[in-house]
């Protein structure tokens, strides 16, 4: 058992004890350490302003991430390289993107510049995600209310092709120094009246969570860290799982992907993209970079939200979860998890242990739709997913689920009947309408009315469609129909 | 590399901000990030839950005893007075008996520490007793609640010349507000000094009105107060006033409590606390004829100003001076409420009404040539103000158009953008395309520069050369990321014939530079830049008198070349005359000042030249809907903007793409929803979109207009450049209008802001469908 927090900072190695361990990275950099290079612009995840860059093991190499310090808690960087604005470059350097950005003019009032800096600077070390080559994707997660981004996408593009700087150790050399961090031990830290562990094992997950329900269990905390930042929840006993490494498994077979519970979506995306091209849309919109070096596909189901976007893509495509309380697992369809608004089927001290999906036939086959009011990092109004077979002209299979129409992600039971077995035209449609109003009563709220909500669903049905009866037709504007022409 | 003919940074060149290298390392220092002196304490503001109501009871007992707490204030423990208002005295800076919008703050806890100030805020019990709450224009108008009596403008017989139109029609649109979402929160430190003195870093554009507002609080001569704001992390306007209350609150918790206080908003705080551009709402009725020119309008602006007057009223003055934009409106009527709401007090941000006003205009302009299936770009160009000389020059405020060059930037801009062919070819794949719709708008920008409260164009500068040469530069204006710091320099660097780095930039200190104007208005190189040329002219007179005297020539024999001084036959080092005049006892400091000529306005008749001159550009804005969905993209933009003679082109064309983009997000995406209570729903950026990366148009041209020279003797004829660019944004909602249009045979009546639900309304609109 460790009882201390290990850690590189800026390449030098800091030990922590007795810290609170509700405390967020931004906090301890700007007020513990006075280091106040990183920004804090909403505190909650959403404008990239404290971004640092972080390089953990991933898979055995070092891997390096962007992420938002504001939602960091501190035990989650254990065992990781944190380079700040501070550590960019040594004295009298210049990092390549911070070059880049003075030379093109990419900076007036400053403020989110340090976050443009390490969101750059993570993208142009090892592991470098397939966002990195695309500058909007890749600076999705950082606001700048100033320039309009020309200078700054265009940095990220010149930072990129540079040669790495060569004050960077190498990977290898990287990969031992993280190696020294890393050990099997179960960490329980305690300061600022909170308790928290961070189990190594699965083993010692499931024990420590069916014996302590009370804990709050914690992984990407991207969920969670607004919970303390904003509604400033004082929770007791953490349980943090992201040194759980069975947790974040994927394997990958002929006929069905598990997804570890624990698995962030940076690192399920490839694999789900290959399964379903729409699904790899729909996780390179969700959140930003930031995000999903950080968030997990577990945590996006447990928490339970009716506007997860996982859920309603998993839920077309038949997925089940697995989940174990103590040495006991069961599993069920990612459907029935959901029981009302805010509640799931799942005991307290249960684990989310991974998602079984079966491997889809047909990459194209299943269509999903997100709905919101900006393309990138926003939260969705209306999420609609859509597995639809048809032979012969015929509707033969149809799992439809829509996210932020009821109060969880839910299937469209009624609508799915009205197609099955119909001809898949335009009239079947037009006839199934009446179906999707009588299952879902949706609700206004700040991201859409609920008269528009119910529009879209049926105008979401109509683009399947048409998209199949008009292979060629142009009908999105974000992302490609990647195999779905 | 280097021209020994020209100085390093002077005037006309693309030098990168003078803060850059530090903005990249993280090394520049906002108010929260300067050290803390030591005992520092935190401040959190207690907000009210209600949007109106009396405060029956107000139990605090449970936020004194939460950890961390050192004291808890409230209305009677200010020891000055309890306001923070910009000038109409109506605006406490914590609530007393009622609260009068929800987040309106009651109480303030001062803590240890920033989180434990912010925990120990929420564990107030306060009972309330609820009151009828006017929360909308509509509830505002009905209830007779306004700032002031409703305003007007008139030019000619607007109703006679309706009647004898040919031509008649009428709309209504609706704009939302917007948040500033600049990236720094607001943020003060205030340090106790000796006696009754106080110094308090803001992050603020108008540091003497902080000034003046903390000796009120404080109850203390001006002179006590010392205001410093290095750089603020973005304002728009919402660090103008919206600065006040924290800086007011740190400094009366440090006079009372004799310790250093800070205190910055939690972004859902600065959200609910802090005014946002006002929302309007404009009617229109407008005759013209069958070519689409414009014979006569009425135009009712209703703004929702919130809670208290604050900057409401020149606000919407400036919107009724942009009714007309670029177009010459030969009878006018322009009418004004101003509602009083209980919702944040609106503010100043980029444009301060303008912006409403003009768009309100382009949407006339656009249903017009609906209504006369002409081209919208058509019907706007047989519209424009005349170039100097021309008949059609008088505004509906009585003023002269003397330097309109809308229709020379508008047809190059067409030209350039190939309008006419991109318009054939939208309309080829409209007809082709069912799902995906395409739109293309091209819309003009006259925006009036100058303060339009006459006395405020004023502004000083210090300017001190020191014995090596160096030079040390203080002036009023403030920076906030739009390069005013460097612009100035670069006027001082030209002024004394230096390198740029010789000149260093100092932060706006109420103690150097007194009783300035706030940073507004986009006049901040205009009225500083001369200032400090001002002081720079009076040492150059001085040493070239002197070096005349000295070397036994006449002043015109003397010359400021680069780096050095040619007197008579003889070229002198710059350090080394000024060392020379110093050991002959040449002052060597001096302040500068500036008062814009020309200008005058009489706000009650609605007439005068409020306007020193005009600054002009366009932006031709290609969108794409799904007409299934709504949602949609700009997908290019091309501009051509006037910026007369760039004082820095870089800084400039940032200026431009930035202040693009905020427009486009003003008038596409950010929504701000309040819900039947009177609270904010979109109180954070989990909720409040602004453009991210991917929403810049993937192609995007923009262009200084060459021939720009500004007709008034500005410094270095150059033009205000910080809120023009603004408006160029209308173009994208336009073009969003135009795909919309697309979709049916009627207008589709687009407002603002345009996300996918309004976009799909505005479709069903357009195809005469019932919408529930
Ligand atoms: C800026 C931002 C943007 C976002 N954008 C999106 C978006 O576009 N779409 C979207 O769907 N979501 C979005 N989210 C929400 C969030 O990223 C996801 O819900 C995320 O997947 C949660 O995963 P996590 O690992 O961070 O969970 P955490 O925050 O750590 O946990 C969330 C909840 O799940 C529980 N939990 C987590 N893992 C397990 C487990 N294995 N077993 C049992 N319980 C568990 C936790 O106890 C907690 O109650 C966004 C969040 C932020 C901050
Ligand atoms: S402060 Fe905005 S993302 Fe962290
Ligand atoms: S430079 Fe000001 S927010 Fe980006």
């Amino acid at each position: 058992m460790r009882d201390a927090i290990r850690l590189l900072l800026n390449g030098r190695a800091v030990e922590l004890r007795g810290v609170d361990p509700r405390m967020t990275l931004l906090d301890w950099l700007r007020v513990r350490r006075r280091m106040t290079g990183t920004k804090e612009g909403c505190n909650e995840g959403d404008c990239g302003a404290c971004t640092v860059s972080v390089t953990r093991l991933e898979n055995g190499r070092p891997a390096r991430r962007a992420l938002n310090a504001c939602i960091q808690l501190l035990p989650m960087l254990d065992g990781c390289a944190v380079t700040t604005v501070e550590g960019a470059a040594p004295a009298g350097r210049l990092h390549p993107a911070q070059e880049a950005i003075v030379r093109l003019h990419g900076s007036q009032c400053g403020f989110c510049t340090p976050g443009f800096v390490m969101s750059i600077h993570a993208a142009c070390g090892p592991g470098a995600p397939p966002e990195a080559d695309s500058p909007p994707d890749l600076l999705a997660g950082n606001l700048c209310r100033c320039t309009g981004y020309g200078p700054l996408l265009e940095a990220a593009r010149q930072a990129r092709a540079a040669p790495r700087p060569d004050w960077e150790p190498d990977d290898e050399a990287m990969a031992a120094m993280l190696r020294g961090l890393d050990d099997d031990e179960d960490l329980r830290l305690e300061g600022g009246g909170c308790v928290a562990h961070a189990p190594a094992s699965l083993e010692s997950l499931c024990a420590l969570a069916a014996e302590r329900p009370g804990a709050l269990l914690v992984a990407g905390a991207t969920d969670v860290g607004l919970w303390l930042t904003k509604r400033l929840d004082e929770p007791a006993e953490l349980i943090f799982m992201h040194r759980v490494k069975e947790l974040r498994h994927i394997t990958e077979k002929d006929d069905e992907i598990t997804i570890g519970a624990g698995a962030r979506y940076v690192d399920a995306r490839p694999v789900l993209a290959r399964a379903a091209a729409d699904l790899g849309e729909l996780i390179r919109r969700i959140g930003s970079v930031q995000v999903r070096n950080a968030g997990t596909i577990g945590g996006n189901i447990a928490n339970g939200s009716p506007i997860g976007d996982m859920a309603p893509a998993l839920i077309a495509l038949g997925a089940r979860v697995e989940l174990r309380l103590g040495a006991r697992g069961r599993s069920l369809p990612l459907e029935d998890f959901f029981i009302d608004y805010g509640r799931q089927d799942r005991a307290p001290g249960e684990v989310l242990t991974a998602i079984r999906l079966p491997r889809p036939a047909d990459p194209a086959r299943l269509r999903c739709w997100k709905i919101s009011k900006r393309f990138d990092q926003d939260i969705t109004a209306v999420l609609g997913a859509f597995d639809i077979a048809v032979e012969d002209g015929v509707v033969r299979h149809a799992r439809i689920a829509f996210g932020g129409m009821a109060a969880t992600p839910r299937r469209a039971r009624a609508t799915e009947q009205a197609l099955l077995g119909r001809p898949w035209t335009e009239e079947t449609v037009e006839d199934a309408l009446p179906a999707l109003a009588r299952d879902f009563a949706p609700i206004d709220d700040m991201r859409a009315s609920a008269a528009y909500r119910l529009r879209v669903a049926g105008a979401l049905l109509r683009k399947r469609l048409i998209e199949d009866m008009a292979p060629g037709a142009p009908t999105r504007l974000a992302g490609t129909r990647e195999g779905a022409a | 590399m280097t021209d020994p003919e020209r100085i390093k940074g002077g005037v006309a060149t693309p030098v990168p901000h003078d803060s850059a290298v530090r903005h990249v390392r993280g090394e520049a220092v906002y108010v929260d990030d300067i050290p803390e002196p030591p005992g520092c304490l935190h401040a959190a503001f207690g907000l009210s839950e209600r949007a109106h109501a009396r405060i029956l009871e107000l139990d605090l007992s449970e936020v004194r005893e939460a950890p961390g707490v050192v004291a808890v204030l409230t209305a009677r423990d200010l020891p000055g007075a309890n306001d923070v208002s910009a000038s109409a005295h109506d605006e406490p800076l914590l609530a007393e008996d009622e609260v009068l919008f929800h987040g309106q703050p009651i109480f303030a806890v001062i803590a240890e520490s920033h989180l434990a100030a912010r925990r120990a805020a929420r564990k107030a019990r306060i009972r309330y007793q609820d009151l009828p709450a006017i929360l909308t224009i509509d509830q505002a108008l009905a209830a007779g609640s306004l700032l002031e009596p409703m305003r007007e403008m008139v030019k000619g017989d607007p109703e006679a010349a309706l009647a004898a139109a040919p031509r008649r029609l009428r709309g209504r649109v609706e704009l939302g507000g917007q948040e500033h979402f600049y990236l720094e929160g607001q943020a003060a430190l205030s340090v106790p000094g000796e006696g009754d003195e106080m110094t308090v870093h803001a992050s603020s554009q108008h540091p003497t009105e902080i000034q003046h507002k903390v000796a009120e609080t404080l109850g203390v001569p001006f002179n006590a107060v010392t205001v410093i704001v290095r750089r603020m992390g973005g304002g728009f306007g919402g660090k103008e006033s919206q600065g006040n209350a924290p800086a007011c609150l740190t400094a009366a918790a440090a006079r009372l409590l004799g310790r250093p206080v800070k205190m910055r908003y939690d972004r859902d705080d600065d959200f609910l606390v802090t005014g946002k551009r006002h929302d309007f709402r404009i009617d229109y009725e407008v005759g013209f004829d069958d070519q689409g020119r414009i014979l006569a309008v009425v135009i009712d602006q209703a703004a929702r100003c919130g809670w208290a007057t604050d900057l409401s009223l020149p606000v919407c003055d400036r919107a009724m001076l942009h009714a007309d934009n670029a177009y010459h409106l030969p009878h006018a009527r322009i009418r004004s409420w101003r509602c009083r709401t209980n919702t944040v007090s609106n503010t100043a941000f980029r444009g301060f009404g303008g912006p409403q006003g003009m768009a309100g205009i382009e949407r006339v302009m656009d249903h017009v040539a609906h209504a006369l299936g002409l081209d919208p770009l058509e019907v706007r160009r047989r519209n424009f103000y005349d170039p100097p000389g021309g008949a059609r020059t008088l505004t509906p405020y009585h003023m002269t158009v003397e330097d309109c060059v809308i229709a020379e930037i508008v047809d190059e801009l067409a030209e350039s953008c190939a309008y006419a062919r991109r318009r054939a070819e939208i309309a080829e794949w409209n007809a082709r395309n069912q799902v995906i719709k395409r739109g293309l708008a091209l819309t003009p920008v006259k925006f009036g520069i100058s303060f339009t409260l006459t006395h405020l164009n004023q502004a000083a500068a210090l300017v001190h050369v020191y014995t090596d040469g160096s030079v040390h530069l203080n002036h009023g204006g403030t920076e906030m990321g739009q390069g005013l710091f460097v612009k100035v320099a670069q006027v001082a660097a030209e002024a004394f014939q230096i390198d740029l780095d010789r000149v260093r930039i100092t932060a706006t200190d109420t103690g150097k530079a007194a009783n300035t104007s706030a940073t507004a208005a986009s006049s901040g190189s205009d009225l500083n830049g001369m200032a400090v040329r001002d002081a720079c002219e009076k040492i150059k007179r001085r040493l070239t008198a002197f070096a005349a005297e000295r070397f036994q020539t006449s002043a015109d024999q003397v010359r400021f070349l680069p780096g050095r001084v040619r007197v008579g036959e003889e070229e002198i080092a710059f350090p080394d005359l000024v060392r020379m005049a110093w050991e002959a006892r040449v002052p060597l400091s001096a302040t500068g000042f500036y008062a814009t000529p020309r200008i005058s306005w009489d706000r009650a008749a609605g007439r005068g030249r409020p306007f020193y001159y005009f600054a002009y550009g366009a932006a031709a804005t290609e969108a794409a809907i799904d007409a299934l969905t709504g949602q949609w993209r700009i997908e290019r933009v091309d501009i051509l903007h006037d910026v007369g003679r760039s004082l820095n082109p870089a800084i400039d064309l940032g200026q431009i793409e930035g202040g693009f983009v905020q427009g486009m997000g003003w008038l596409t995406m950010e929504e701000l929803v309040w819900d039947e209570a009177g609270r904010l729903r979109t109180h954070a950026p989990s909720t409040y979109k602004i453009p991210a990366a991917g929403d810049r148009p993937r192609h995007m041209n923009i262009r200084i207009w060459e021939r720009g020279e500004n007709r008034e003797p500005t410094i270095h004829r150059s033009k205000a450049v910080g809120e023009p660019p603004l408006m160029l944004g209308i173009s994208a909602w336009l073009a969003l209008s135009d795909a919309a249009a697309s979709c049916g045979p009627a207008y589709p009546a687009l407002d603002a802001p345009a996300t996918p639900e309004r976009v799909l309304r505005a479709i069903a609109r357009a195809r005469g469908e019932r919408w529930p």
